[in-house]
């Protein structure tokens, strides 16, 4: 694992030329953008949790109804 | 207070009911889309920003692992007690366990098409999940192709636990035994780096268990389902017969 960090930073160093550290995103957070990244993750993951939360609402309808006997 | 009723006449407390598992779930989830992109991490060359996939590449296998353990413990069950009703959650979670592990497989290809330079390197952590995917494949092939449903019920609870045997050694066992470019493989167990994180693990553990009981979530729908299903076709029989 140590040859494996030791090659990894060397590739860091030619990759970011002179920079003293490892590139972050810190300009897309200082401007605020993240939170676009955020917010479209937050979206779906709401939807396909609605979504798993329908489903689950219909199948706990249909064992009501196989299980009380109602009309089909 | 009188309980409202909907147009089938179920009251709407027994429909909305949630369990506090789900609820769990859902924040968990939310907190790693959150805290995942905008809590600190450590800033290491190569992966920079990537580092972050870990809050969802890794807890896919995490999923995997314990779908496929639900599975293997069901199958077990359903020998030393054959019934249709272990057989359906064995089948159920092995098939949501099979989901998080192509999610597990595609996201890493991404991952490492970055970070290694191609999708697939050839890595034993990679060619190993591959081929464990591949026997959980075969388990459905297996299924897939008997008729007679006790047969298929007990033969492919005895592949099922043979093929939670051979996926252990597969992903967890050869890829450390060799040289691999994975973290935690190549001789060190863990996350190495990123464990000794402690920003990094307030995001990890939680995500990896909203990842895990959205798992069971889905597998525990598919399960209701497949019981409905069951009772449908036997009082289907009754009438015709």
């Amino acid at each position: 694992m140590k040859r494996i960090i030791s090659i990894a930073a060397s590739l860091g160093i030619t990759f970011t030329g002179y920079a003293q550290e490892p590139e972050m995103a810190d300009g897309m957070r200082s401007e605020g953008k993240i939170y676009v990244v955020v917010a479209i993750l937050a979206v779906i993951l709401f939807g396909l949790v609605a979504y798993l939360i329908s489903i689950d609402r219909k199948v706990t309808k249909l064992e009501q109804r196989l299980n009380d006997g109602k009309p089909r | 207070m009188a309980k409202l009723k909907n147009p089938r006449g179920l009251e709407d407390s027994q429909v909305m009911k949630m369990s506090y598992w789900k609820i769990l779930s859902i924040l968990l989830l939310v907190y790693t889309v959150t805290g995942g992109f905008l809590m600190e991490v450590p800033r290491l060359a190569i992966v920079n920003e990537t580092i972050r996939s870990l809050y969802f590449h890794v807890p896919m296998w995490f999923g995997m692992v314990v779908m496929f353990l639900t599975s293997t413990l069901y199958a077990v069950r359903y020998l030393k007690k054959p019934g249709a009703y272990f057989d359906i959650i064995s089948v159920e979670f092995a098939n949501t366990g099979l989901i998080f592990g192509f999610l597990g497989i595609v996201t890493g290809m991404i991952w490492a098409n970055y970070t290694w330079g191609t999708p697939w390197h050839g890595d034993p952590k990679q060619n190993g999940a591959a081929v464990a995917l591949l026997i959980y494949c075969a388990y459905f092939v297996l299924r897939g192709s008997l008729e007679n449903s006790e047969q298929r019920a007990r033969l492919s609870a005895v592949y099922n636990i043979f093929a939670f045997a051979a996926m252990i050694p597969l992903i967890f066992i050869i890829p450390r035994l060799t040289s691999s470019m994975h973290p935690g493989s190549g001789g060190n167990p863990g996350f190495n780096t990123y464990d000794l994180d402690r920003n990094m693990r307030m995001v990890f553990y939680p995500a990896v268990i909203g990842w895990i009981l959205l798992g069971v979530w889905i597998a525990t729908v598919r399960i209701r389902l497949r019981n409905i299903e069951d009772k449908i076709l036997e009082l289907e029989y009754e009438k015709n017969h």
